[in-house]
């Protein structure tokens, strides 16, 4: 298939309305990633005031002169450019982002499909995903404020406007944001597995399926399970605000007023939330260590260790993830028994984890590694998610639980864990693939400055949160000044701050090298990389169809780098075994 | 005119680095070598400064430990607190080892297999001896500290009887402060509503119920007999909030329409706790721990912790709520109270409250 004829609605069809999953990748991450700058801005404009408490800094008047008045941001603003920050990093960045680009553009150019599924479908997704996105923008305009009871917004906080006022026609907004997310979400979730399962080319078994792959489809069916219940958990919390039901509200005294809400608890909502909340930091994980995966691999140029493994893993946490929601709730009041059934199911997951980073480990040993700037992020990926995978065994203990749960230490935690492991995932993956999406190469130096600038300042923002955390601090504080047990700690908190503005202005030069790179970098080669998965076999103009001619069929699994007697050292999964060659995936 | 200045600077600054880029690029394809491609001297460099970042990571770390390590909780006030805190210790020593290994054994494999153009890396796809070793070790360890995790956690939450006579202390949530109820010399809290709300009677108390006409309510701070224990329940008005109360090692939250529970024996007093810290300044806090509105990072109450003595002397002071609330006009003459149900162990909560938690 060669390009049709033109005409004046071309354009709109190519790049607006487009179908095809190459343009959608591109879709999803420039939007994601703008999302996630303001999210990464809105972070460095609260370290601010964290850091600096009380401090006037005029240009966040300049900015927002309703938020900060005199250049000091207000408390209940500084809760909701919390809980903005959170919802975007987590959903729109790295639920969006993430999977959006990568699921899409590595679907069927790895499994040799023309393309996905259903075009149409995916083009909604990404449609439904770019108006949640604006109207989540939009909440921050409305009066109020946008919502502010955290990313997880707990009622009654997010159901009474009297409460904050970023739960008036902010929480409003969120709501209807998330459920055009959610929407987005499962078209895309939906298409990706019906791909997978139908749409691979000749010889493309299920085991001979790269990592990535895997990682997607498990990513998909999580997402296809979990977010219909976010989905009703915040149905419910519209009605409670908006039809004066009270699924979640009872005995309220408020604005000098006793509510007429009897019978609800919030402690439902809370069930409801993480029973996606927790899947949902596997659906960000996922993906990242899937890319991962194909990274390490490619770079040490050997096959991933213990292919069948990873799967396993893969499929052994994504079933896990379902029965640990209650981790986040030990000292809700639940039954300590249920505690102690949540404490055994979280700390189970830890065992495939490990398997995994052992994994990681054994695949470099003995390797030829290429730094590329994909692998220096891949490597950090892997510390990070060892570093903050082991103080989830403190978080996951229910004994433990009760004296650091919602404090630093947490936000030391996940973020370490899956914040800096999600985005050195993405980042990793846009360095190896931008050949792909954009036919051009990115620039090596200023990739390994982003990579060293990023990584230190990283830790030095999440490390020294365990630090806060040990001694108490609560999390979501609009300040450390009001208990004088924190008044030593003002020498950590400026160090994290400054490192934040270090680590924010460090995506400086990765957003100058995409943007320099789309219009100038070199060209790319068709296979840079020398990698043996099929997206390499497509030519480096996108074609709608992928492959001009037959689609590559193919004969071997994905990983055979380095194998003994062959010449080169890679064998792409299109060249068929040898007479008496055994296919490795086995 | 100075932010006009900055974004010149700016715009200057990234025009720069563009030209930068574009003349090593054109440099290196002169040269005949593909710029984007890590060459032998990237290799070198790069492998180098992960053994670099291995250190420099460490350093960080144990930098961070002096200079911070005395900032973190001091020793635990409560009984529970110690065996958690012993958990803790059991648990930091297990993952410690752990991270230290994997990170030297990433950044050391880094450093080591680089890439050299007169290498092959060694096909090795599967080993079923070592991928059993790991999954077998840590599931063996992790099965241990759970079952040591999970002991500890039955302790602490192991619910007070009536043998154990406790203190029994309501405290009650609302944006944005603290109220900490006792019941009395009854030994029995009054009832309580959202309803009856109003003007000072900000706890809700129901006026009728003689149960409550002793109970005593304090603000700003509370105190806490040391070395017995003490039943806390906790309610919230508005919003959920927690009580955090990090020196005992405890939290629960506060959940509007329902009664949460959380026990503990204070061990230490304040003032012993002013020589350990040798801050002579020092209190224990109740801190409020789940997101509640603009005022949350605000929300304290002092704890004391004193000899029985003191602590009763300091009750004895505090009106009771019929004095509070001026409400003996209306109230019944005799304010004798109902000794009959004293049972120390159960309040008059009502039990479906109660059982909500479950
Ligand atoms: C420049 C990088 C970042 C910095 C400096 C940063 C900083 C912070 C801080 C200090 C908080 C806690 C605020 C508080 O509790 O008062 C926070 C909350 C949070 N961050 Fe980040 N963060 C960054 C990147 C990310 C990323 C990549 C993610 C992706 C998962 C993320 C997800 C979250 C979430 C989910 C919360 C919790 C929000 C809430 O409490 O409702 N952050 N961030
Ligand atoms: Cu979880
Ligand atoms: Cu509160």
């Amino acid at each position: 298939m060669s390009a049709h004829a033109h005409n004046d609605n071309d354009f709109l069809f190519k790049y607006i309305f487009s179908t095809d999953h190459k343009m959608i990748a591109k879709q999803f991450f420039l939007t994601g990633s703008i999302m996630g700058l303001v999210g990464m801005l809105m972070s460095t404009f609260f370290r601010l005031q964290l850091g600096y408490p009380g401090t006037s800094f005029p240009f966040l008047e300049a900015i927002m002169p309703n938020w900060a008045p005199d250049g000091v941001l207000s408390p209940d603003k500084y809760l909701a450019l919390v809980t903005l920050h959170g919802t975007i990093m987590v959903f729109f960045l790295l639920t969006a982002g993430l999977s959006g680009t990568f699921s899409n553009l590595l679907i069927p150019l790895q499994l040799g499909a023309r393309d996905m599924a259903s075009g149409f479908m995916n083009m909604l997704s990404y449609w439904f995903f770019f108006l949640s996105s604006c109207v989540m923008m939009a909440s921050l305009f409305v009066e109020g404020g946008p919502a502010s009871g955290g990313w997880t917004i707990y009622p009654p906080l997010s159901a009474l406007p009297e409460a904050i006022p970023g739960s008036g026609m902010g929480m409003t907004l969120w709501i209807v944001s998330m459920a055009l997310f959610i929407v987005s979400s499962l078209l895309g979730s939906l298409n990706y597995i019906v791909t997978v399962f139908n749409l691979r080319t000749k010889g493309m078994t299920m085991t001979r399926m790269p990592l990535t792959i895997w990682a997607f489809l498990i990513t998909a069916v999580l997402g296809v399970l979990s977010f219909p219940v976010l989905f009703s958990a915040v149905l419910l919390l519209f009605f409670d605000r908006s039809f004066g039901t009270s699924f979640y509200l009872s005995d309220i005294y408020i604005a000098g007023q006793a509510l007429e809400v009897e019978g609800g608890s919030p402690i439902l909502y809370e069930h409801l939330f993480w029973f996606l909340g927790h899947p949902e930091v596997y659906i960000i994980l996922l993906p990242a260590l899937g890319i991962t995966s194909e990274v390490v691999a490619t770079n040490s140029r050997k096959p991933i260790f213990g292919y069948r493994a990873m799967i396993g893993s893969i499929l052994a946490i994504a079933f896990i993830s379902f029965l640990v929601w209650g981790h986040h709730m030990f000292i809700t009041g639940m039954n300590p028994f249920l505690g102690a059934v949540f404490t055994f199911t979280t700390l189970l997951v830890a065992i495939p984890s490990a398997v995994k980073v052992f994994n990681y480990l054994t695949t470099l040993w003995k390797g030829n590694i290429r730094f590329t700037t994909a692998m220096l992020f891949a490597i950090g990926l892997v510390s990070t998610f060892i570093t903050g995978g082991l103080t989830g065994i403190i978080l996951g203990d229910s004994a433990l639980d009760i004296n650091v749960h919602d404090t630093y230490f947490v936000v030391a935690h996940f973020h370490i864990v899956m914040g800096l492991s999600g985005t050195f995932g993405m980042i990793s993956g846009i360095y190896h693939w931008f050949p792909k999406l954009f036919g051009r190469m990115m620039n090596k130096n200023l990739g390994y400055l982003h990579f060293w600038l990023t990584i230190v300042s990283a830790y030095g923002v999440f490390f020294p949160m365990h630090f806060l955390g040990l001694a108490g601090v609560p999390r979501r504080y609009y300040a450390n000044t009001e208990f004088p047990i924190f008044d030593n700690l003002v020498d950590i908190n400026e160090l994290v701050t400054v490192f934040a503005i270090l680590a924010a202005a460090a995506q400086g030069l990765f957003i100058f090298n995409v943007f320099y790179s789309i219009f100038f970098g070199p060209k790319a080669p068709q296979n840079p990389w020398k990698a043996t998965t099929l997206e390499w076999t497509a030519p480096v103009e996108h074609l709608h169809g992928n492959w001009p001619g037959e689609i590559p069929e193919v004969h071997r699994w994905a990983y055979d780098y380095s194998k003994p007697g062959a010449e080169e050292d890679f064998i792409p999964q299109t060249v068929p075994l040898a007479e008496g060659e055994e296919d490795s995936s086995h | 005119m100075l932010n006009l200045l900055i974004l010149i600077a700016i715009v200057v600054g990234i025009i720069a680095i563009g030209k930068v880029i574009r003349v090593m690029e054109l440099s290196s394809s002169i040269k005949g070598e593909n710029s984007w491609l890590a060459s032998d001297k990237d290799h070198r460099t790069q492998s180098r400064l992960m053994l670099v970042f291995l250190f420099a990571y460490f350093i960080f770390i144990i930098w961070q430990i002096v200079e911070w390590g005395d900032e973190v909780l001091p020793v635990s006030a409560s009984e529970h607190g110690v065996i958690i805190d012993n958990l803790m210790t059991t648990t930091w020593v297990i993952i410690t080892p752990v991270f230290i290994l994997t990170h030297i054994l990433l950044f050391y494999f880094a450093w080591k297999y680089a890439y050299r153009s007169d290498r092959k890396a060694t096909f090795f796809a599967h080993n079923n001896k070592l991928e059993l070793l790991w999954t077998a070790v840590p599931a063996i360890v992790l099965l241990i500290l759970i079952l040591y995790g999970l002991s500890i956690w039955n302790e602490t939450m192991e619910p007070l009887t009536a043998e154990d006579d406790p203190v029994e202390i309501e405290l009650y949530a609302r944006q944005f402060d603290w109220t900490a109820r006792y019941p009395g010399e009854d030994k029995n809290f009054g009832d309580v509503s959202v309803r009856h709300i109003e003007g000072v009677n900000m706890l809700g108390m129901d006026s009728t119920d003689q149960n409550g006409w002793d109970d005593k309510y304090v603000k700003a701070e509370f105190y806490l007999p040391v070395d017995k224990p003490v039943q806390f329940y906790f309610r919230a008005q508005d919003v959920i909030h927690s009580a955090y109360m990090p020196h005992f090692r405890a939290q629960m939250n506060c959940v509007p329409g329902m009664v949460t529970r959380f026990n503990f024996v204070p061990t230490i007093t304040t003032d012993e706790m002013k020589e350990i810290t040798g801050d002579p300044e020092f209190e224990y806090y109740l801190l409020c721990n789940k997101i509640c509105g603009a005022a949350h990072y605000n929300m304290k109450m002092v704890i004391k912790v004193v000899g029985e003595q003191e602590y009763n002397d300091w009750l004895n002071e505090q009106k009771v709520f019929l004095a509070v609330e001026g409400l003996q006009e209306e109230a019944p003459v005799e304010t004798e109270m109902p000794s009959e149900e004293s049972d120390s162990s159960n309040t008059e909560m009502d039990e479906t409250e109660l059982s909500a938690q479950l």
